[in-house]
């Protein structure tokens, strides 16, 4: 093997290392140090000039208590398990509301179609926490929908929206709707027309066409969808702390109050391992979706 | 040999008896200010092999897209076994299609795409197995049918589309360009094929092809399109040997076209002047023709003879020097320049081995041909 693909090779090796796994370690060497008044604010630290001798009584110091922690305060788990909840539902919204709107950009004029794309992406150009922030302007009690709503007259008392669960889905459905739109859009683009007259030609109605044809052959963009959707949502942290209120249990809201209020770094790096834990499920799972569409194209 | 007579011939559209499976009539198709096709009519009938044949964007796609009700007329009316078929959406006609991209469901097997169009019909369950089957063994594709469609070649592709629109036994199939993605020695084995199948089922077929030798071998009748109107339709024997126009002559084989005038008349026989200095060509038109006429005149290479002395005892001598000569295996086309610099070919069966060949460049030699050889055109 000569030096230029050697160096190819290993370049994303060097930047995973540098950039993921010696971070990972040392947010997982955190998590197994204990709560000190101190900076920085954990003990053991690692004292090189001590030689072997300092190394050893390092590890030694070392353990796992953080998250037998984790696992006997209910505050923890449960939050976990909210986010799990709140994820997972999230995403079926953006799937239901997403499909709809990618569908209909593969099925506009083809000379639309950019046009259609940048209003999808046109968000991104404003910064996501101003985005999220009008959002009170829009679902506060005095927001412009309760008042456009009680001009209208439908309702007479303000609906509570905001600083509740409710208040999230809206939050996570709109701010995360590109990035399922996008696949999808992708996958029903590339989608041979004729698939769809051979489908017809062969007996189907409109309706069974889509769901014997269309949709089959989308999911690869579905599941591409949802997996963009779900991972960011699980640790959403912005979203649930300024739309969610106390209301909302989300473990991105624990991490950052372990972190900044409490200042307890090692409980909170042991929050976030356990999070990168379960995240690695899905991550995989997307992994394996992407590696066998690749496959299925060859 | 058959005695002429004694064996039945396939020709309908000669047997004022026999009422025509499609019926166009006055047929025209406008897309905005594009006329697609133009003001067609025309009798398909049934066990046909209609091959609608002409350069791309003809209208013969649109032709062929209308009886499968993917476009509707924008005035007249396309009549199947008698009923105006322009009101039936195009999953509820008896009228099957092989798309030009075969169009098979990528997310299913060879054995699912051919049941998919008797899944949506009204067979009993039990029986599309069965059916499923039948289709499989009638494309030799038995082994295939647990694969995907992109785990197979694209031959098989081929059969498997042909298998999936014939699976629901249609009244018509309709095939577009149904062989363009194969390669040469493929594409002339499947039609040998085609015709097998389109015989064994019985099937109406109307394919659409712009390769007139594939129309010519596999087609009972063809329909030689342009600019969305017919220009001919007749058997391929009759295009071939007598089109009736410049454009038919021209863009089915090889041919030599002449510009001339007529200068004598007897009968059916015609003289055509058609450069100074050079012998008057002697040709056969029914019924005659007025002198003075404008004409052309149309010659198959194949049908002029080539010959390094001048022969007696044909009606028409020209003489020329060969220009070119191109060796294709089986014939060679010579390219003769005549006095005045014009261009004639013509082809000759190479029956000796290319060294005992005694015509090369540069050679003076004689073309002939009778008075029947050619056809003389009046547009």
């Amino acid at each position: 093997m000569n030096l230029r693909r050697l160096f190819l090779i290993l370049t994303p090796y060097a930047w995973l290392l540098l950039f993921f796994l010696i971070p990972f370690v040392i947010v997982l060497k955190i998590a197994l140090s204990d709560y000190a008044i101190s900076i920085p604010p954990y003990t053991p630290t690692l004292d090189l000039s001590a030689g072997w001798e300092g190394l050893k009584s390092f590890l030694s110091e070392l353990d796992g208590e953080n998250f037998s922690f984790l696992a006997s305060d209910a505050l923890y788990y449960t939050a976990y398990l909210s986010s799990l909840k709140i994820a997972l539902i999230s995403t079926v919204l953006t799937l239901l509301v997403g499909y709809p709107i990618a569908y209909g950009m593969a099925q506009a004029p083809e000379e639309w179609r950019p046009t259609l794309m940048m209003l999808v992406i046109l968000p991104f150009w404003t910064s996501f926490l101003i985005r999220v922030y009008s959002w009170i302007g829009i679902l506060a009690n005095e927001g412009f929908l309760n008042q456009f709503l009680m001009w209208t007259g439908i309702i007479s008392e303000p609906l509570a929206i905001m600083n509740t669960q409710r208040a999230v889905y809206v939050g996570i459905v709109y701010s995360y709707l590109p990035f399922m739109i996008l696949p999808i859009y992708a996958a029903l683009e590339k989608l041979d027309g004729s698939l769809i007259e051979a489908a017809e030609d062969l007996g189907c109605s409109k309706a069974s066409a889509f769901w014997l044809v269309t949709f089959p052959l989308s999911i690869p963009g579905v599941i591409a969808g949802c997996f963009l959707v779900f991972i960011p949502a699980l640790g959403e942290f912005v979203i649930p702390s300024l739309l969610g209120g106390s209301d909302t249990l989300m473990i991105g809201k624990v991490l950052y109050e372990e972190f900044f209020s409490n200042r307890d770094w090692p409980v909170a790096s042991a929050v976030a391992v356990v999070l990168l834990l379960i995240l690695i499920v899905p991550i995989v799972l997307f992994q394996r979706n992407e590696q066998k569409q690749r496959e299925a194209n060859q | 040999m058959a005695q002429p007579g004694t064996r039945p011939v396939f020709a309908p559209w000669n047997d004022p008896e026999q009422k025509p499976l499609i019926q166009f009539k006055n047929v025209t198709k406008k897309f905005g200010d594009f006329v697609a096709i133009d003001d067609i009519t025309l009798d398909i009938y049934r066990r046909e092999f209609f091959a609608l044949l002409g350069p791309s964007g003809c209208g013969k796609t649109t032709l062929m897209r209308m009886l499968a009700g993917f476009e509707t007329p924008t005035s007249g009316t396309i009549m199947l076994d008698g009923v105006d078929i322009a009101p039936v959406p195009p999953n509820k006609r008896p009228v099957n299609m092989m798309f030009q991209s075969y169009a098979l469901f990528p997310h299913l097997t060879v054995w699912d795409n051919i049941a998919f169009g008797l899944r949506r019909s009204d067979m009993p369950k039990d029986q599309i197995p069965t059916r499923v089957e039948e289709m499989l063994r009638l494309t030799r594709l038995e082994k295939f049918a647990k694969r995907k469609p992109h785990q197979i070649s694209g031959g098989q592709r081929q059969r498997v589309a042909l298998a999936r629109s014939l699976a629901k036994a249609p009244k018509l199939l309709l095939l577009d360009e149904p062989l363009g993605a194969l390669d040469k020695k493929l594409r002339q084995d499947t039609q040998f094929e085609l015709m097998d199948i389109q015989e064994k089922t019985g099937t109406t077929f109307v394919i659409v092809t712009h390769d007139q030798e594939e129309a010519m071998t596999v087609a009972s009748r063809v329909a030689v399109m342009d600019h969305g109107r017919m220009i001919q339709v007749d058997t391929p024997d009759r295009i071939y040997e007598t089109p009736s126009s410049v454009y038919v002559a021209d863009f089915i084989g090889d041919v030599n076209i002449i510009e001339g005038t007529v200068s004598d008349v007897t009968d059916d026989k015609v003289r055509i002047d058609w450069a100074e200095g050079q012998p008057k060509i002697n040709g056969t038109i029914a019924g005659g023709l007025a002198k003075g006429t404008h004409v052309h005149y149309a010659i198959r290479p194949e049908k002029i003879a080539i010959a390094t002395q001048p022969p007696t005892d044909r009606a028409n001598v020209i003489e020329g020097t060969v220009h070119d000569i191109a060796y294709l295996g089986n014939i060679s086309t010579y390219k003769v320049e005549l006095a005045g610099g014009r261009m004639m070919k013509a082809q000759v069966a190479n029956d000796r081995r290319i060294a005992r060949r005694e015509i090369t460049w540069d050679d003076k030699v004689w073309l002939s041909f009778t008075d029947t050889a050619g056809v003389v055109l009046l547009n």
